[in-house]
């Protein structure tokens, strides 16, 4: 008789109270939830130098040297220039062709080094770091625009059409040891 | 009218709740993917400067962060440019290759985050890349905040 009525019972587990422990875990995670994205200027270092080994050879009018010196000041192959100008003389640099003899061979062969000094203001050093971006954003742009008709921005993330845009304007900035003082 | 009436009686007037917990379930299973739950405590003081040409990095637990700016003191004052990583205040700079190099065995494809004062001199910066680069963290990414055009 005890058997008979143990079988009859309810096997389910209550599922009402459920609903409110998701509640009670989701309101937690709601508040510790930052949605914030990182932004930010990327870049990548070039590796550590090995001792006794000669920089490869870089032909002069292949090298674009911008100098950001002490006063803040903008120097390009020792002119000092706008940081509004910066922009268009790198667009002019790369995109050069071999057409002037003293600005790049090619757009691949361009590099742009930048130089600093120990007491450089930081945000004098973004801000032209970011003339230079833009210079190869807007590049880069252009060569998405004519050879896919989209913009740069639109082409799948490391699909093979970014690539191919990046092999035609690669953004070869070489960081250059500061100066000491 | 009196016919619309009628029909509208009839209706129940209850919103069904069964599919509550799975909504709920959703949404937290969402939040629990997005979060991020380690934070730190800044011991240093940073404005982030601004750019225009900024990119955005998804990856969020690929990034290490560096912090460098004036450390902060008692009350608003601040104090001389220091190096913070993680929870430490670094007093030698020459100990950020060991430390980073640790975390790139753990992460190869470690994203450094490089979050600098803007008033700061870029020398400890250029310092600091140094140490990056023997420790073979090459992606760096120098933090900003998308510049507001006026």
């Amino acid at each position: 008789m005890f058997n008979k009525n143990r079988q009859r019972e309810d096997p389910e587990v209550g599922g009402a109270g459920m609903a409110d422990i998701a509640f009670l875990l989701l309101i937690f995670f709601l508040l510790v939830t930052t949605i914030d994205v990182d932004t930010g200027i990327g870049l990548q270092l070039p590796p550590a130098p090995e001792e006794n080994q000669d920089p490869p050879p870089i032909k002069e009018r292949n090298l674009l040297n911008i100098l950001v010196n002490v006063q803040g000041l903008v120097m390009i192959d020792d002119e000092p220039t706008p940081i509004s100008e910066v922009k268009q003389t790198i667009k002019d640099f790369v995109t050069n062709r071999g057409q002037d003899p003293n600005l790049s061979d090619s757009p691949d062969k361009a590099i742009v080094s930048i130089k600093t000094q120990r007491q450089t203001p930081y945000k004098t050093y973004i801000n032209m770091l970011d003339e230079v971006m833009g210079a190869y954003a807007e590049l880069r742009n252009q060569a998405s625009q004519s050879e896919f008709g989209v913009p740069y921005s639109q082409l799948e993330d490391e699909g093979e059409r970014q690539q191919q845009v990046q092999d035609i304007y690669p953004k070869k900035i070489s960081i250059a040891e500061p100066d000491e003082g | 009218m009196a016919h619309f009436e009628k029909k509208s009686a009839k209706t129940s007037q209850d919103v069904p709740t069964s599919a509550m917990p799975d909504v709920v379930f959703m949404l937290l299973i969402f939040f629990m993917v997005t979060t991020v739950l380690r934070e730190v405590n800044l011991q240093v003081q940073i404005n982030f400067a601004q750019a225009e040409n900024i990119e955005k990095i998804e990856q969020k637990r690929l990034i290490s962060y560096i912090y460098i700016g004036p450390e902060k003191q008692q009350g608003n004052q601040t104090g001389p440019t220091r190096v913070q990583i993680d929870d430490a205040l670094i007093e030698d700079i020459g100990a950020i290759r060991n430390l980073m190099y640790d975390k790139y065995k753990e992460q190869p494809k470690l994203i450094v985050s490089l979050r600098v004062n803007d008033e700061s001199e870029f020398g400890v910066v250029t310092d600091v890349q140094e140490e990056l680069r023997e420790a073979g963290t090459l992606r760096i990414n120098y933090s900003t905040k998308q510049e507001v055009n006026n």
